[in-house]
């Protein structure tokens, strides 16, 4: 295949798309999968069957179209008229939106959501701007709007060193959650020397309640793939990996289906678009190790070896993948690749704020009326997230806190919901962006509580190879659980900030250095919730049932003495 | 090869290019406690004791893993590092039983060396006392899993020196454990050789001859420089007392 054969190929598709009266599109994503899309999809079909509308009527299974919680969705586009979507579809309602909307061309009232409201028009799709329109298990729906262009255009148009130079002009940085810019570490691999080189993607997402990676597999992983093609390209790759976490059956389905595709047409492989560049991408499926998304735990894991770290220098843009440069990114920055080559590293730092280009997408999660999946600007603030797109906190509850970047990230508490979101306000408020997780907690949530949660995660998940990690955060588990079952002390509060600080200085990787962040970004904002716990022995939000307190037989002055954690005791006990 | 300077505690010295950090130490004559650390085989950087600060680093490095650099600020017995160095033995000492009164390797341990050596004399976190078997179906040696740190000595060195790979690691985090084969006794392993080098490396308890009673224990690590010597420079004899 040719850029002609590819252009021609888009036009047909197009066509064809144009020759049907309407078209259903329908969320076969996870969460709306979850919740029963799958009979919606066959509820609609046998209905178009029934009526022998399938010549005029096309029913698609698309990705993520981003309101979750108001799942399974179907996107009604008839030709002519604005598209239309509708939430929370039964089957019932499927057969319903095929008889009144698509026959009659009267709209189903009650399952309407309309589209203008502030949680799709407050978003800017780049990464996403496919997801929920076109079938990702079909090449022919990405190449129609616009896909493989990208990659054509910088195998003809560019050299490696003009890729590397727009993707840094671009201003991208990581969306794995640190922000190194994405275009050095490009130029890095480029130039340094290796007899092979690789490139690997980062779809092993770990963090409890972020699914971005998840979605954008699902919904649009030819983007995914061009993208690599295209860093292939610009640092001298001519193999890729790309790595799914293993709870991810149907990403890494579509991704294997998607390869075959688009070897098939001569768009990954040998002599790409007619080229000299060749370029293989395997799918390697993680065992579900949270570890295994630190960049040298994956690339041993990649290597089939244990999936634990090693110390960085070296670093993989000099020696990775089985001694040779290799170029790691998160999916979601390969997924940002395409649009700039196609629109230019000039439209791609038009968005955002100034060192934070381009969108984030957030998997917004928690205590907000409408979770899902977002991708917004750049420097947004935490307000527009929470309570334009969210649609703020539902049953009256007030906002207490957003904790962003999952485990190793922190909490936000009310006072700085007008930070812009961005790489440097999150790190100088104590969080981080992180991959995007984003969770919204009430009035109702327990902090001490919440930084028990991410630690018992962090202490199941650490992979055991140093010290402070592996035995670290289960000593912290355990300081926090006595916080909350409530039979701490001063001192242990005193013991875990020590600790706090000791395992994030001294930790091997990533995952130990980070994961106090809970408790320290909780200890610095609700600091008083803590002490509540241990001093009064109650949970200000009512979460923690403090049924352990330890039973003393000791006069009242010296129980006092010890809750106070005044030094020793001192005097009779009876 | 080249030599490069730097500063080591405030006096300038010089080092090879590509030696490490921490065998630069060595050769000057700074203690620095390390546990996962032995000369011979490949680092691990694993336990965190060998941590050094260096200017211009926010992070702590391992000196093991650490290659010297020109003009690097090195500083090794700071009080935040004495202060961690503890800290991380007293989590070693409550991960598992180290009950050193009862211990066979009592007065020979590196771990119990290390907290003297560091003035490590109580644990202020919680113990953990988890629930942890012996293999004892070994004709001649014994696996204590409650003494082991997990400093993957034994598996190093049964990869790398004997070549047999009998040792590796199961599970993750607090729940590792060191198995023989695919989790299987010790004593029905068919890869294990019983050359007995895990058990002169293993600085613990963990690994130990079989019938011998407490404080008796005694391990050897010269074996691995004469191994190593008569390989690489086919080196065979040393003189008399060297050995």
């Amino acid at each position: 295949m040719n850029r002609a054969d590819l252009e021609n190929m888009a036009q047909r598709e197009q066509e064809r798309q144009q020759g049907f009266r309407c078209r259903l599109l329908c969320c076969a994503s996870t969460p709306c999968l979850s919740s029963g899309g799958t009979a919606v999809a066959d509820a609609l079909q046998d209905e178009i069957a029934r009526r022998e509308l399938n010549a005029e009527v096309q029913v698609v299974s698309t990705g993520c179209m981003g309101p979750c919680s108001r799942g399974p969705v179907v996107t009604v586009q008839r030709q002519g008229e604005p598209d239309l979507l509708y939430e929370n579809v039964t089957p019932d309602a499927a057969r319903r939106i095929v008889q009144q909307h698509v026959q009659g061309g009267e709209p189903v009232q009650e399952h309407l959501l309309p589209l203008d409201i502030p949680f799709f028009t407050k978003q800017h799709k780049v990464v996403l701007s496919n997801s929920g329109l076109i079938d990702p298990e079909r090449l022919e729906d990405y190449v129609a709007r616009g896909g493989y262009s990208a990659l054509a255009f910088a195998l003809r148009e560019m050299t490696p060193e003009e890729v590397c130079a727009e993707i840094i002009r671009s201003g991208l940085r990581g969306r794995g959650g640190a922000g190194y810019p994405t275009g050095l570490k490009w130029d890095l691999v480029r130039k340094a020397p290796g007899a092979r080189k690789f490139v690997v993607a980062n779809g092993d997402e770990g963090d409890p309640g972020a699914y971005m990676d998840r979605t954008l597999m699902e919904s649009d992983p030819h983007r995914v793939l061009e993208g690599m093609a295209i860093a292939g390209y610009a640092v001298g790759a001519e193999q890729g990996y790309i790595y799914v976490r293993g709870e991810y059956p149907i990403a890494a389905k579509r991704l294997e289906r998607a390869i075959r595709a688009a070897e098939r047409r001569g768009l990954l492989g040998s002599r790409i678009l007619d080229s000299n560049f060749n370029f293989r991408i395997d799918v390697r499926i993680g065992a579900g190790a949270f570890v295994c998304g630190e960049e040298t735990a994956l690339m041993a894991s990649i290597m089939g070896r244990r999936g634990q770290p090693v110390p960085r220098p070296p670093y993989p843009a000099q020696r990775g993948l089985w001694g040779m440069p290799t170029l790691i990114n998160n999916v979601e920055t390969l997924g940002n690749v395409a649009p700039i080559i196609t629109h230019g590293a000039d439209w791609f730092a038009g968005i955002g704020t100034e060192k934070s280009k381009g969108t984030k997408i957030f998997a917004l999660a928690g205590k907000v009326a409408t979770t899902g999946l977002i991708e917004v600007p750049m420097g947004i603030t935490l307000r527009e997230i929470v309570f334009d797109i969210g649609g703020g906190i539902p049953d009256g509850g007030t906002f207490k806190a957003a904790q962003t970047g999952g485990p190793s990230g922190g909490c936000i508490p009310a006072q700085f919901l007008d930070t812009p979101v961005d790489y440097e306000s999150l790190r100088a408020l104590g969080s981080i962006m992180g991959s995007g997780g984003l969770i919204v907690m009430d009035d109702r949530s327990c902090m001490v509580d919440v930084a028990k949660f991410f630690m018992e995660f962090c202490m199941d998940e650490s992979c055991g190879k140093c010290v402070p990690c592996r035995v670290g955060t289960v000593e912290m588990y355990e300081l926090l659980r006595r916080i909350t079952d409530g039979s701490a002390t001063p001192a242990d509060l005193a013991t875990l900030e020590e600790l706090c600080v000791m395992v994030q200085e001294t930790s091997l990787c990533g995952l130990g250095q980070s994961a106090p962040n809970p408790v320290l970004s909780t200890l610095r904002y609700f600091r008083d919730e803590y002490e509540a716990h241990i001093r009064e022995r109650r949970c200000p939000a009512g979460v923690c049932s403090l049924d352990q307190v330890p039973v003393l037989e000791w006069p009242d002055r010296l129980h006092a003495q010890a809750l106070a954690g005044n030094g020793s005791i001192s005097g009779e006990v009876n | 090869m080249s030599v490069v300077t730097l500063t080591v505690n405030d006096e300038l010295v010089s080092a090879q290019e590509g030696q490490s950090l921490l065998s630069l130490l060595e050769e000057l004559g700074i203690q620095i406690p390390t546990l996962c650390h032995l000369e011979g085989l490949s680092e691990r950087g694993g336990c965190r004791l060998c941590l050094v600060e260096v200017e211009g680093s926010n992070r702590l490095l391992a000196s093991c893993v650490t290659p010297v650099q020109e003009g690097m600020v090195v500083r090794t017995h700071s009080d935040r590092l004495l202060k961690y160095r503890r800290m991380i033995l007293e989590l070693l000492f409550a991960e598992r039983n180290h009950v050193c009164a009862v211990c066979v390797m009592n007065g020979h341990c590196e771990l119990q060396d290390q907290a003297v050596n560091l003035g490590m004399d109580h644990v202020r976190y919680p113990y953990l006392n988890p629930d942890l078997p012996v293999d004892a179906s070994h004709e001649r040696f014994v696996l204590d899993h409650n003494r082991c740190i997990l400093c993957t000595r034994c598996v190093r060195v049964c990869d790398e020196i004997e070549g047999a790979h009998v040792w590796d690691v199961m599970g993750r985090g607090v729940n590792s454990r060191i198995i023989a084969d695919l989790n299987q006794p010790w004593g029905t392993s068919q890869s294990c050789t019983s050359c007995g080098k895990c058990v002169q490396v293993c600085p613990t308890g963990a690994l130990t001859t079989r019938g011998v009673t407490v404080a008796e224990m005694e391990k050897q690590h010269d074996f691995l420089r004469w191994i190593l010597d008569g390989r690489n420079k086919k080196q065979w004899h040393y003189p008399a007392g060297e050995q």
